[in-house]
């Protein structure tokens, strides 16, 4: 009788255990299908969570968004220093690459290579790719960059050391140390114009709407949509850096 | 056009292909070359006094206290081109009260703080209390205070006591060893674990720069017990210099090995960042890689020793030759320190391009303020071996 | 004596308990209020971030007043083209009124940082035209209205 009694709890637990178990590596493998769009799991569900969709087919080169970003944003105006940037592309006939980014693409362009050597021509604009799995927030030794409830990568420059170490850990180059404030800068969504209902500087100025953010929760918004319907690549995937900006028709010269 | 940025200007024009518009200004300068030579001195010195200690290689004897304080000293100055180069170094504490658990960076704080506090002050501690309880009461005036102050009020000793000096400084050494390890390990991760950077993320990266720490610590250690032997016009004992030598001989095979593996595998896998890196290794870094690592600090030293290990004659050229190997070792990891550290900024991570730099003399970030950083431990050393002369301890009665 | 101490060791004891409790008091007072409320970050951050002044007022601000213009946009193929994008920002002109305060733009060379043939630029994304052979030495406003650019002048 007692023996039986025994067996059947030890049975029991054997049971209760396999269903956790089981139940466990189910939940795992659900949120690992939800890493491979978005990267990460969104905190607070009241808020939106902003992703960014960068259209390689629209961008004209005009360096609109670099010029409104640095006036939006108090950056220095020396070429050393840019938020968001417009680069180049011209892959020649002969299969050699000609990149070129002059004073970030604030000037405009000039086409660098006759026609009849061109293979193919595009711009890609570059800003912060806002990761979810950002390598600057991670090697931030003191908390001084974090990841908004928004999912915006932002800087706290009262708290920042000024120690360089983001700066090296974004495979983007999309920081720099601001050389008035001497602390690290970078893209902030314009977060300050988010918060008050406004577009990014560099979305509010893109003449044809090769920029669009929105807000990844909501499966009905643009972006989203957007996303559905198109290819879309981040850069560098195989860094896993969790990016939220999506680029469209990217090319495999881009780096 | 602002003066102020006049230099960035200068770089630009020197930049080769296409970089990032924020990659013209390298991060870290000389200084950041500094803080790891200067770390991997402290780990190599510590590993060579252990040995004595823990392998009990009674031959190196004279060299044990050496080699603890040159670690202390080396290690009072490893923060201090950090926190220098910080461009709010004000707030450097906050690397102390708010550590980022995932920053390889913050957690190199408390490595730092068990080192000094944990391994090296309490080892040096145990060693010298005997000593310094006898030096109180023999001095007068100041110094006086200042051995009771050290000693820590622990005025005891009795043999019992003494032996478990012995016994706990045993204790602390054989904690010491994997300390030392990780604390130069982690100076390597916290280049190693920059994903976005291939001349850096390799997981040998701490293995690397823990071997090559051990060979700077043991040439340095060889290097100030000459010269303190000359100070003293003590006769600097071939025996010591010979056993150093052959275990410098060794960690330099290790050292140069690894480095061997880590390059070999690059080439062979020859990722996406492969021709970047190849043009790199070929021009910009040639001379510091090649020629003044691998040559002059690496192949040259490993050959002299290894004939060194087999003549026995003209004592007097021995050891100059051993001293000459001692700088030339020291060169080579500096070197090494200068390829990682600056030849990783070098290239752009858009894999197309290179920026330039160019060390100042003056300023914050040049080259006078690196010799200071490096040449400051030095004086440390002096200031502790007339504060705690190895020479003077008090032998214990076995 | 089983339980033998050595003496080395109480004292060490203090002296480290000294340590880490001036570490810990110390670092009570120096960590910052709202540092950790909604991860490792000085919560009032987020407020420092939302906080800086705006220089782009945005398409809705100009057309609060400028209802004009809006209608003559809407009629042609810039209409989905912001105010801001040519006139540059607007906040200062928004809150003073003042024409000096915004950017009126003109010249040939302006047009075409947009309209100038690039071969990197998409034709689907761009009307271009080659600057070196389109009216040469005329303005564009001289025939076009860039809030209506189809729409000729005489």
């Amino acid at each position: 009788m007692g023996n039986e009694k025994v067996k059947s709890s030890r049975r029991k637990f054997i049971k209760s255990a396999a269903t956790l178990a089981g139940a466990a590596i189910g939940f795992s493998w659900l949120k690992s299908s939800q890493v491979l769009l978005y990267g990460a799991e969104p905190k607070d569900e009241t808020l939106p969570w902003y992703g960014i969709v960068i259209d390689i087919q629209k961008c004209i080169g005009c360096g609109n968004c670099a010029k409104a970003c640095k006036k939006e944003n108090d950056v220095p105006v020396e070429p050393f220093f840019f938020r968001t940037w417009v680069e180049q592309y011209t892959v020649k006939n002969d299969g050699s690459v000609d990149i070129v980014s002059p004073n970030g693409g604030i000037d405009g362009f000039k086409q660098t290579v006759p026609d009849e050597d061109i293979f193919k021509s595009f711009f890609v604009p570059k800003m912060c790719n806002h990761c979810s799995k950002s390598p600057c927030i991670q090697v931030c030794p003191v908390g001084a960059t974090y990841d908004s409830p928004e999912g915006v990568v932002l800087i706290d420059e009262k708290y920042c050391i000024g120690c360089r170490y983001c700066v090296q850990a974004c495979p983007y180059g999309c920081r720099f140390i601001h050389p008035v404030k001497k602390v690290a800068n970078k893209c902030t969504l314009c977060y300050h114009r988010l918060k008050k209902n406004l577009a990014p500087a560099c979305m509010e100025t893109c003449p044809t709407g090769a920029r669009m953010y929105g807000n990844l929760r909501d499966k009905n918004s643009d972006l989203v949509k957007f996303l559905k319907e198109h290819t879309t690549q981040v850069l560098r995937p195989n860094l896993n850096t969790g990016a939220k900006l999506y680029y469209n028709a990217l090319s495999s010269e881009v780096r | 056009m602002n003066p102020h940025y006049q230099h960035l200007y200068d770089i630009l024009a020197h930049s080769q292909g296409y970089i990032f518009p924020n990659e013209i200004d390298l991060q870290w300068g000389i200084l950041i070359v500094v803080y790891p030579f200067i770390t991997g001195l402290v780990a190599g010195a510590f590993i060579l006094a252990s040995l004595e200690r823990v392998f009990k290689v009674k031959i190196l004897k004279p060299t044990y206290q050496i080699a603890l304080l040159t670690a202390l000293s080396f290690l009072l100055v490893a923060t201090l081109p950090l926190i220098s180069h910080l461009s709010q170094p004000q707030r450097a504490y906050e690397i102390m009260i708010t550590p980022h658990s995932s920053s390889a960076m913050a957690i190199f704080g408390f490595v730092y703080l068990w080192y000094l506090m944990v391994v090296l002050l309490l080892e040096i501690w145990f060693d010298y209390r005997h000593s310094m309880v006898v030096w109180a009461n023999e001095k007068k005036g100041v110094m006086k205070y200042v051995y009771k102050i050290l000693t820590l009020g622990v005025n005891d000793i009795s043999p019992r006591t003494l032996k478990w000096d012995r016994k706990l400084g045993y204790i602390i050494t054989v904690v010491g060893i994997p300390s030392a390890f990780i604390l130069h390990g982690y100076v390597g991760f916290i280049f190693g674990s920059i994903k976005a950077n291939p001349w850096w993320s390799t997981p040998l990266m701490p293995i690397i720069f823990l071997f090559s720490a051990m060979v700077s610590g043991i040439s340095m250690v060889m290097l100030i017990y000459m010269v303190i032997s000359w100070f003293r016009k003590k006769a600097i004992e071939v025996n010591v210099l010979d056993s150093i030598g052959k275990f410098l001989f060794f960690v330099l095979i290790l050292d140069f090995t690894l480095e061997g593996l880590d390059q070999i595998q690059r080439i062979y896998e020859a990722e996406e960042s492969f021709e970047i890196i190849k043009l790199l290794v070929s021009s910009k870094l040639y001379l510091t890689l090649f020629v003044s690592q691998g040559l002059i600090g690496t192949i040259i030293p490993l050959i002299t020793l290894a004939f060194l290990q087999f003549y026995k004659h003209q004592i007097r050229l021995k050891k100059t030759i051993y001293f000459i190997i001692g700088l030339l070792v020291l060169v080579g990891v500096y070197s090494m320190r200068w390829n990682v550290v600056i030849g990783g900024q070098l290239f752009s991570k858009s894999f197309a391009g290179f920026t330039s730099f160019k060390v100042g003399l003056i300023g914050l970030d040049g080259t006078l303020m690196a010799a200071f950083w490096i040449i400051l431990p030095f004086g440390i050393l002096a200031f502790l071996l007339w504060l705690l002369p190895p020479w003077k301890m008090v032998e214990p009665e076995e | 004596m089983k339980f033998y101490i050595p003496p080395q060791i109480p004292r060490l004891v203090i002296a480290f308990a000294i340590f880490i409790s001036l570490f810990l008091v110390a670092r009570h007072f120096l960590v910052p209020d709202t540092f950790g409320k909604y991860g490792h970050y000085r919560a009032a951050s987020l407020i420092d971030n939302a906080n800086p002044e705006i220089h782009y007022a945005g398409q809705q601000a100009c057309f609060d007043c400028h209802q004009d213009i809006e209608d003559l946009k809407a009629k042609d193929v810039h209409s989905d083209i912001h105010c801001e994008v040519c006139h540059g920002p607007g906040e200062k002109h928004v809150l003073s009124s003042e024409a000096a305060d915004i950017f009126k733009p003109s010249g040939r060379e302006f047009c075409g940082s947009c309209h100038a043939l690039n071969a990197a630029k998409p034709k689907s994304a761009i009307f271009q035209i080659d600057l070196n052979k389109h009216n040469v030495g005329k303005n564009c406003n001289e025939c076009h209205n860039p809030h209506q650019p189809w729409e000729m002048k005489k």
